[in-house]
């Protein structure tokens, strides 16, 4: 049987085989002993022309339902935004994508210098210093900024809003737990984190307190009155946010912020049912040193040309192996890469005009909603996402909603029991008003 | 490649230039003042460039240029299986029906999604021979601490918590010991004997009542089986330890034999490697955990199942390690390396295994004469080479790893694994064919035979990059790590 990624021939094979003295590659996998050695064929499917292939998995594909096809008003920490075509040209740019981590930076200054470029576009959008070259996603980089934290005061104590991702959430209680670190939830109120309970949990043993800006409902939490309780004690202060939020919000970096994370996702990276997306993590230059992940930096070569290279390696886990406080080795540079790119897209201007039309069209659909007489639970300020009362059951009503060629909102009840009916909903840039007419249209008739 | 100097994008920025499109606001604006609070308003505006859109195609195709992927040139990258990236992978991951689906969907409506998630996972359960497998880590290392987190769940949960150690060969990826201490462990090393193999005196020595796992890459970083490998699970299984596999080199025994069989409790696979999700740079990855049944009750959750006709997540997992990763894992990832399998079949993915094994001992053989070979038997689908005859004639083996990218290779890993002196580490893989492994061989031959006779062309390379050797020490010492204007 042949295949085309497979260029030996038998010519090649039997000359292969006499060069390294064996008269059957056989030989070469004499030292896996007999009993563990596996006889007969491996129970997966028989291999697929390329064109049976490309119909199976587009029919396989055409089994779910898309944000092409379909408006979708779901958020919750993935978005349906507006996604230049370029960003595809330049992330199929093989050069690119075919490339391992650039450890030999001479022939890897462009992935090198579109990581330094990535890195500056996040400290901008950040009002950070220093930010890495990504992280897995949001959800991980939240968890990473509370180990940096715990080991940075040497202090168990991890303060977190229940306003942040529900996932996000868990993902940071299963690495408290690696690292034996105590997570306290503290509650919210009208959506927003209760700033009395967060005052009376943070003490000297705290760590750090990690909130959402925007946080999960949407709401633009109060930092400015968050950074004084969580400094009044020294612990640091995390803030997860939607950088899309911040063409707009006033960064977290400006109130005090010592890390900032999040994903990148909302900047030209598909939704793809949850990844790969592409955390960021920024921090101010006091803790340069204690970042997770990789760093370019820039440098000079031998002729004194600028250049750029990974950087402060030393606090990597392939240098310092278990005194490492991060495992972390890949990154995501591909993504970080189209995020580069839709972020040079929008540019100063666009992700202003971006970020305006989120929020204008978020309040538009909530007052028509409120005009539809539908209760609307919270009323803090907020970016692109708000909650919803309905009349029934979320799973229910979204069933209805696709027959109706739309993507209902999240379904609060899920992590909230307080909030069983209640919907989150998610209106970008790329909603148009009639689509929004028709959402609250629909939602009123059922 | 281009040799000129090359402008950051920040540069090129001009007031007022734009490089998108957005239909006009089509409902009734507000005032912002009235919807967000004066001091939560952006003052400052971001400084993100403002250039056309030819311009940022032109700036990002001047850096790819200026960057050597596995399309570029042979890439024999010790202990990364730097092979071909199909491009019908790319295509179907950007089918709309798995690039734009959103993760919250109702179940019904992404039932095409899991169904491809399910039988990855069932495919990859069999080529390692585990009971179960979770696509939830993003990567190597991730999947590395997920599968010790399950151990240290399984062990508590037996009331077993004095295990605290994790035990590692000294031949080791670096991810291992750290990956190991994240996940609230410490680690403790094995000697490897003169054959490259773990010294079995040693793991008898080290192994006891506080032993939670060992931790094994099989064949292990210098490329070499680990043919005591049952002896060696008998010793940790009967103190009660666990056997973790670093399926980095998969690529070496799909077919021939599986982890599971080996005894083996848990296996990470790198779907970027061995599965041909693309490095893109150094990420995203993918790295999926199979586990043995015992194991199962600790596997993150949501777990897929198949139930009747239809495919669902359960959370209701109550002995779980919990969340590892938002969501599902790197879908966009794991529908690649889905693809490649039902490319290659059972017997493709043999072949594949044959080939990066044959091709390793062709290179290994017929570099043999010119370089110190530390372990002489036959490799797998690496081996390790040491420049310790070139380092005295004062050329070292980052020389010479320079040198090699004047003739347009990305040099073998170098100075991995640590226990091998001026280590080079050597993985050609199986897509590469007879004819480029021969110019491999005849470059690798000349730089020899410079280090004989003019060492200094291989310490001054290398000579044809955009950019010369560069100054890691400034970077490290006077960071610079953004620009600014």
């Amino acid at each position: 049987m042949t295949f085309r990624y497979l260029p030996m021939t038998e010519q090649d094979k039997k000359e292969m085989m006499e060069a390294a003295g064996i008269s059957s590659t056989e030989e070469l996998f004499k030292d896996i002993p007999e009993n563990v050695r596996f006889k007969g064929d491996l129970q997966i499917e028989p291999a697929l022309p390329e064109p049976e292939l490309v119909k199976y998995m587009s029919a396989l594909s055409q089994k779910n339902i898309n944000t092409k096809d379909y408006a979708s008003f779901l958020g919750a920490g993935v978005y349906d935004h507006y996604t230049p075509s370029i960003v595809n040209h330049v992330t199929l740019r093989s050069e690119f994508y075919t490339a391992y981590t650039p450890y030999q930076p001479e022939i890897s200054q462009g992935e090198l210098q579109a990581i330094f470029e990535f890195q500056t576009m996040i400290c901008e959008l950040t009002g950070m210093d220093v930010a890495n070259s990504s992280m897995y996603d949001g959800g991980t980089a939240f968890a990473e900024a509370a180990l940096l934290s715990a080991g940075q005061t040497k202090r168990k104590k991890i303060i977190v809003s229940k306003s942040v991702h529900p996932e996000s959430l868990a993902v940071l209680q299963t690495y408290a737990n690696g690292q034996r670190l105590e997570v306290v939830e503290v509650g919210t109120k009208d959506g927003l984190t209760d700033l009395e309970e967060l005052k009376n949990a943070v003490d000297s043993e705290t760590a750090c307190v990690l909130v959402q800006y925007p946080n999960f409902f949407g709401q633009v939490e109060p930092l400015k009155d968050i950074e004084e309780i969580v400094h009044s004690e020294k612990a640091m202060f995390v803030v997860s946010s939607n950088p899309l939020s911040l063409g707009v919000l006033k960064p977290p970096g400006s109130f005090g912020a010592d890390i900032v994370v999040g994903d990148a996702q909302v900047f030209g990276i598909p939704q793809g049912f949850g990844g790969p997306h592409c955390g960021y993590f920024a921090v101010t230059k006091k803790l340069m040193r204690k970042v997770p992940g990789r760093l370019v930096g820039q440098t000079v070569d031998e002729n004194g040309k600028r250049g750029f290279v990974l950087t402060l390696q030393a606090r990597e886990q392939h240098i310092r192996r278990d005194k490492a406080t991060s495992n972390i080795c890949s990154n995501q540079a591909l993504n970080a890469l189209a995020a580069s790119v839709a972020m040079t897209a929008l540019g100063k201007q666009g992700i202003k005009e971006v970020a305006v039309q989120n929020i204008q069209k978020a309040h538009y659909a909530k007052n028509l909603l409120l005009e539809k007489g539908f209760s609307i639970p919270y009323e803090a300020p907020f970016f692109n996402e708000f909650v919803v009362k309905l009349n029934g059951p979320v799973k229910e009503i979204n069933k209805k909603l696709i027959e109706h060629g739309m993507i209902g909102g999240y379904d609060l009840g899920r992590d909230f029991p307080e909030l069983e009916n209640h919907m989150l909903i998610a209106v970008t840039e790329l909603r148009t008003k009639s689509e929004i007419d028709k959402l609250a249209t629909v939602l009123e008739g059922l | 490649m281009n040799t000129q100097d090359q402008s950051l994008i920040f540069e090129l920025s001009k007031e007022g230039r734009v490089g998108y499109s957005l239909p006009a606001l089509d409902v009734p604006e507000t005032d912002l003042g009235s919807l967000l609070p004066d001091d939560y308003v952006r003052t400052e505006s971001a400084e993100l460039p403002q250039v056309s859109e030819l311009q940022i195609m032109r700036h990002y195709t001047a850096l790819s240029k200026r960057n050597h992927g596995v399309d570029s040139g042979f890439y024999p990258l010790g202990s990364c299986t730097m092979k071909y990236n199909p491009k019908i992978n790319e295509d179907v991951a950007r089918y709309a029906g798995f690039a734009q689906i959103h993760p919250l969907q109702e179940e019904e409506t992404v039932q095409g999604a899991m169904e491809m998630m399910y039988n990855l996972q069932t495919s990859l359960a069999e080529i390692t021979g585990m009971d179960e497998v979770t696509l939830q880590p993003a990567a190597g290392a991730h999947g590395e601490w997920t599968g010790l987190m399950m151990i240290r769940a399984y062990h508590e949960a037996n009331g077993d918590d004095k295990r605290t150690k994790v035990i590692v060969p000294d031949s080791a990826h670096g991810t291992n010991p750290a990956s190991a201490t994240v996940a609230g462990f410490d680690s403790i090393t094995v000697k490897s004997d003169d054959r490259g193999l773990v010294d079995l005196d040693d793991l008898r020595r080290v192994v006891g009542e506080d032993t939670a796992a060992l931790m094994l890459t099989n064949p292990n970083t210098l490329g070499l089986f680990e043919e005591h490998i049952l002896e060696m699970a008998e010793i940790v299984h009967e103190a009660g330890g666990k056997l973790y596999y670093d399926g980095a080199n998969m690529n070496a025994i799909m077919g021939y034999t599986r982890p599971g069989d080996m005894g083996f409790d848990v296996v990470h696979l790198n779907l970027h490697k061995t599965f041909t999700g693309p490095h893109g740079g150094g990420g995203p990855g993918s790295g999926p955990v199979g586990v043995k049944k015992d194991l199962i009750p600790y596997l993150p959750k949501p777990v897929l199942m198949k139930k009747g006709e239809g495919y669902t997540f359960e959370y209701d997992r109550p002995q779980s390690i919990g969340r590892v990763k938002p969501y599902y894992g790197n879908f966009g990832i794991n529908v690649r390396a889905y693809t490649y399998i039902r490319t290659m079949g059972p017997v493709g993915l043999k072949q594949v295994s044959e080939y990066a094994v044959l091709n390793a001992n062709y290179l290994m053989r017929r570099l043999e004469p010119y370089f110190d070979l530390p372990f002489t038997q036959h490799c797998k689908h690496e081996f390790v080479l040491s420049g310790r005859r070139q380092k005295k004639l004062g050329v070292r083996t980052l020389d010479m790893a320079k040198r090699l990218l004047d003739f347009g290779y990305h040099p073998p890993t170098i100075y991995f694994p640590l226990s091998v002196e001026e280590a080079i580490m050597i993985e050609p893989t199986e897509t590469e064919s007879k004819e480029t492994l021969d110019e491999f061989i005849d470059a690798m031959i000349q730089i020899s035979k410079e280090a004989e006779e003019s060492p200094e062309v291989v310490q001054d390379a290398p000579h044809s990059t955009v950019v010369k050797r560069l100054d890691e020490a400034l970077a490290a010492r006077k960071p610079v790590l953004r620009y600014v204007k």
